[in-house]
């Protein structure tokens, strides 16, 4: 479970984009964070795991106050997140950042499930450096995989669906059911991920924001009027 | 062999025992084991120090190990070897130097290697150097001269990881016909240390080709340069990729020079220098290492 007690953040050069955010992210529950471009999803889940500071604020995990964690004790306290934009690294095979995520020596039986749980026939990766010569979607695939090897109970995927070329959705569906005893918390625009969240966090602009149950801000989304309303309030 | 020994040739050379095939170990400016046979003959120089290294046409899967330890201080020599490698052979060479210098006096080996490569002859040729010790000086200055007939191919890993005070690194090289020639450099100075590169190949022959890739880390106030200078002659296809990470207050300077000396000629030349990219600590760091450690996988992966 996550929470986030009156989180405020500005970006350099720009306008507030999180103001007196409060919000619990369930345990056992996806939620999906949407919203506009620039209405502050990346920035929230980065500020989840620490990449970010907020300029005021409080984030709890599983009852503990780790607003003041780095980004490494978070990771070690079992927060896990995929990068929207995959980093490459030379010199740096699959095996060898899978390994890093798992903790420990594996096999290459072992790296290879992970890879098959994202679509990849791992015998062609396991030992590719992680650089520029593996296209968007491999490297967005391998970023996955690379999650699911660390574990954790609190998952944050940053538009896991951008770039995941020629592979189905239900894959990427099957990976967040398979999570299903975890807190997901995904940044997504595409309805199909929309479609299996169980609460939405709508973000609006200047900071407004509105949380509910899929059903409830759907139904919302699809009524033009209440959605504008949305935007003017705050709740 | 005493334990330093030992050390030293696993780092240099991998070594645990006598190496399998033709080898020639030389200890303090003495050859202390040679073996060679019917495919790969060794023989001392008469008119200075060194050997010379012959390998019949045709001999196929075989190795030699030639390497270099010093272990006194105030040890400086200066040794040529010359190779000679038959046409349509296929072989894989280790060298390499290691210094473990216990005094208060400068060690230096400069190996002087010429390698004359028969046609369609194929050389995987590996050189490491590794200096340890006191703070005296450990130098090692090698100098690598490559002439590769038609179709030869030639691989040339050459490393550097730690404890050399100072090292100047020149190959040379000429390319005929349809050869080929890849060299992968790395290179790790740390405190005051200093390291300078230095490569000149010309590409003489039609469809001949270089590639050269050069990854090193600078830590500390150490000090690398790095000159390549590819000259195309003919048709013909040269690579160079130069990239290096910064640490602390370290420098490194990048001098590269491509000269087409011919319309048909193509030549690149890639450098990058930069500290640690923020985002490779960051996603590392998610996945529960601590900022020096990421660091170190960073490192450790750049220089694989």
């Amino acid at each position: 479970m996550i929470e986030l007690k009156n989180i405020n953040y500005s970006a350099v050069d720009k306008n507030d984009i999180i103001k007196d955010l409060s919000i619990v992210f369930p345990e056992k529950k996806i939620t999906v964070i949407t919203g506009a471009n620039g209405s502050g999803k990346s920035t929230l889940v980065k500020i989840i795991m620490g990449i970010l500071k907020p300029s005021s604020g409080e984030v709890w995990m599983n009852g503990k106050d780790i607003t003041n964690f780095s980004i490494t004790d978070r990771a070690r306290n079992g927060l896990t997140m995929a990068f929207q934009q995959p980093v490459s690294f030379k010199g740096i095979t699959v095996k060898k950042l899978i390994e890093i995520a798992n903790g420990k020596s594996l096999s290459v039986g072992q790296v290879c499930e992970y890879l098959s749980k994202v679509g990849l026939c791992a015998k062609d990766y396991v030992n590719r450096e992680l650089s520029n010569k593996l296209s968007g979607g491999e490297m967005k695939r391998i970023e996955l995989a690379v999650s699911l090897a660390k574990g954790g109970s609190v998952y944050l995927f940053d538009e896991p669906e951008a770039g995941i070329d020629l592979w189905s959705f239900d894959g990427l569906v099957g990976i967040f059911e398979s999570l299903k005893d975890k807190t997901i918390i995904i940044v997504s625009h595409q309805q199909k991920i929309l479609d299996i969240a169980d609460n939405i966090l709508l973000l609006g602009a200047n900071g407004k924001y509105t949380f509910g149950t899929r059903d409830e801000i759907m139904s919302s989304i699809h009524r033009p009027r209440v959605c504008r309303a949305l935007e003017d309030t705050h709740e | 062999m005493n334990k330093i020994d030992k050390e030293l040739l696993e780092k240099i050379a991998d070594l645990h025992s006598t190496p399998e095939g033709s080898y020639n170990i030389r200890k303090n400016g003495q050859s202390v084991g040679r073996k060679s046979n019917s495919d790969i003959e060794i023989i001392t120089k008469k008119d200075k120090a060194g050997i010379d290294i012959i390998i019949r046409p045709g001999v196929k899967n075989k190795s030699v190990h030639i390497p270099v330890i010093i272990t006194e201080s105030g040890l400086t020599e200066s040794v040529y070897n010359d190779f000679y490698v038959g046409e349509n052979s296929d072989i894989v060479i280790v060298a390499g130097c290691g210094i473990h210098n216990p005094g208060k006096d400068k060690s230096e080996h400069d190996g002087i290697h010429s390698f004359h490569v028969g046609k369609n002859a194929r050389v995987q040729y590996i050189e490491r150097h590794y200096a340890d010790g006191t703070d005296a000086e450990k130098v090692l200055s090698p100098t690598t001269e490559i002439t590769l007939e038609d179709g030869a191919e030639m691989t040339l890993e050459t490393a550097q990881l730690g404890g050399v005070t100072y090292a100047k690194r020149v190959t040379r090289a000429i390319l005929k016909n349809d050869a080929k020639l890849i060299i992968h450099e790395k290179i790790l100075t740390e405190f005051n240390q200093k390291a300078e590169t230095h490569f000149n190949v010309e590409l003489k022959g039609k469809n001949s080709s270089v590639q050269v890739i050069s990854r090193s880390v600078a830590k500390n106030k150490s000090y690398q340069k790095f000159v390549s200078n590819v000259i195309g002659k003919n048709e013909c296809f040269g690579h160079v990729e130069c990239d290096a990470i910064l640490l602390d207050r370290a420098r490194v300077v990048s001098i590269p020079k491509i000269d087409a000396k011919c319309v048909d000629a193509s030549l690149v030349h890639e450098a990058a220098i930069g500290k640690i990219a923020g985002d490779e600590l960051i996603k590392l760091e998610t996945l529960g290492l601590s900022q020096e450690d990421a660091e170190q996988v960073i490192i450790q992966g750049f220089l694989n």
